[in-house]
């Protein structure tokens, strides 16, 4: 007699929401601009939750990577996955639709000039969203309550620090609750007292909201410190508290090199590796 | 010398390529949702109301100094009582558009050229893209519909005042008859100038708009990279205003007198 399996059927949403869903899938995906090879045959898989952290010397392509999950860059070679949609073929107009669930921290945070933090934060609710005002205004002040800019709402972004720039940078790429967030640099230039609170608040929303991220950078000591600690709820606050070892493998390192990956895995196995190169990086 | 020549060639080519695809996009861009209304107002007011002050102190000196000149010509004919007719023809038929135009260019193209410019280095166009806005819906349309449709109104100001600034040379420096002005200036026109003064702007002030936005989003190089498309805004928005304006008036002389 013939034995039929079942098998749970899943929405799209619940697949990629499930633990374990592959949110940003790189295959063998190469760009190069004239002669010039930025990336070539690079493969990763972020994991929904987790967070993929790349190194890499200046010109190696590490913002390219992050331009290319954006849609701001197309691919020369190779399919580029996000978020269930295949993305590395689609038009400018089909992206709009893509981005809606990314939110991306540039480098020096690029705010608008001529905005105010509220409307910079607000920017995406009120202009592509079209949220009513009032809900506008309550999801702006939760962030910036989350962040603890609550008080500089009216401000313009010349009036702020360095370090401030870049939590509202943060602020308002997290405002849409997007899932995957892409951060570019977010600590290069800050001081380390600075660096470690921007780093705090990419572990909260990793590890609180739940958001997966991939963040390029240079800061060694930003970058571990975002793969070895963990935020906890604590009451109605939070703590960061150093990881357990399965929370640390949820963040891996990739490392570039000449447009390939020459090292994938956690925090431990990079500073366990014998490689020469990544020695000289490390030390 | 014969490769610098293809690679000047070719770069200008793609130059022309990239503004004529702009162009396209942002016609597609006006008449499809979603638009920016309030990007609209807010470059209706800085192109319009902006640039009043300059507009009415360029028309103000153009008209002015076009009497003193043409009265010392008509002088010598004895025709002095005729200056209105030549202050009118001259301000609302070519001066006042072409005046107007590149006083825009001066203030409206080099500050959209250096504002996205600005933009593009500091990543905010990308920050745009990124945060699902189209930068050509958000940044191109408000401001070329915004030229486009203010620098007739401008010029139409700048017309006005040039032709009172007449007057007041032709009534206090040549003692002309204020009446005499008045009716000389309305005898001066044709039925068909006042359209050929309309219409011109229209194209004028697209051009201007559409170069600076094009050579702003095309900026590279940083800080220095701002000043030079600020200064490539203005020379190429000039140069158009006045190769636009000559092919205009030679297509509108033949359709309309």
């Amino acid at each position: 007699m013939e034995q039929s399996t079942s098998y749970p059927t899943l929405s799209a949403r619940e697949a990629l929401d499930a633990i374990g869903a592959p949110v940003v899938v790189f295959d063998r995906v190469s760009l190069a601009f004239d002669e010039k090879v930025i990336l070539q045959n690079v493969s990763f898989t972020l994991i929904k939750g987790h967070t993929k952290i790349f190194l890499g010397a200046s010109g190696a392509g590490k913002s390219t990577i992050l331009k290319l999950i954006l849609g701001l860059l197309n691919p020369d070679s190779g399919v580029i996955w996000v978020n269930g949609e295949r993305v590395d073929r689609m038009t400018e107009r089909e992206m709009m639709r893509v981005r809606a669930d990314l939110g991306m921290v540039f480098q020096e945070g690029a705010l608008f000039d001529s905005l105010t933090v509220f409307e910079n934060v607000g920017y995406k609710l009120y202009e592509e969203l079209r949220w009513p005002p009032d809900r506008v205004e309550s999801r702006v002040k939760e962030v910036l309550g989350f962040i603890g800019l609550a008080e500089y709402i009216d401000r313009m972004p010349s009036e702020l620090s360095g370090g401030q720039r870049r939590r509202v940078a943060i602020a308002r790429a997290m405002a849409a609750k997007p899932r995957v967030l892409l951060y570019d640099e977010p600590t290069t230039g800050l001081d380390p007292i600075t660096a470690t609170t921007v780093g705090e608040e990419i572990i909260k929303l990793r590890d609180l909201e739940g958001v997966s991220s991939i963040l390029v950078t240079h800061q060694l000591r930003d970058a571990f410190f975002i793969a070895t600690h963990a935020a906890v709820r604590d009451g109605d606050g939070h703590r960061i508290v150093q990881a357990d070892e399965d929370k640390s493998e949820e963040a891996e390192f990739i490392m570039l090199k000449d447009g390939g990956i020459i090292f994938e895995g956690p925090p431990g196995d990079l500073r366990r590796s014998d490689d020469p190169y990544l020695k000289t990086f490390l030390s | 010398m014969l490769r610098a020549s293809t690679e000047w060639l070719k770069s200008a080519l793609l130059e022309v390529q990239e503004y004529v695809r702009l162009c396209g996009a942002t016609a597609a861009a006006s008449v499809t949702r979603p638009f920016y209304y309030r990007d609209l107002i807010q470059q209706l007011d800085h192109i319009g109301v902006g640039s009043l002050t300059v507009v009415v102190l360029t028309g103000l000196f153009t008209g002015a100094v076009l009497a003193l000149q043409s009265g010392i010509t008509l002088d010598q004919f004895g025709a002095r009582p005729f200056v209105g007719r030549l202050v009118s023809a001259s301000m609302i038929k070519e001066l006042g558009p072409v005046l107007t135009a590149l006083m825009l260019a001066g203030r409206v193209g080099s500050g959209i050229a250096a504002e996205l410019g600005s933009m593009v280095v500091a990543d905010q166009v990308n920050a745009l893209r990124a945060l699902g806005s189209d930068p050509i819906r958000k940044l191109v349309v408000p401001r070329v519909l915004a030229g486009t449709l203010m620098a007739p109104v401008l010029t139409v100001i700048a017309d006005l005042v040039g032709i009172l600034g007449g007057w007041v040379i032709a009534v206090f420096q040549l003692r002309v008859a204020s009446s005499l002005y008045w009716s000389s200036v309305l005898e001066g026109l044709y039925p068909e100038d006042p359209w050929m003064g309309l219409i011109k702007p229209f194209f004028l002030g697209f051009v201007i708009v559409s170069i600076g936005c094009h050579v702003g989003l095309r900026t590279s190089g940083g800080t220095q990279g701002v000043g030079r498309a600020t200064t490539n805004a203005v020379v190429a928005a000039s140069v158009g205003v006045l190769a636009v304006d000559f092919f205009i008036t030679r297509l509108m002389i033949t359709l309309l007198y």
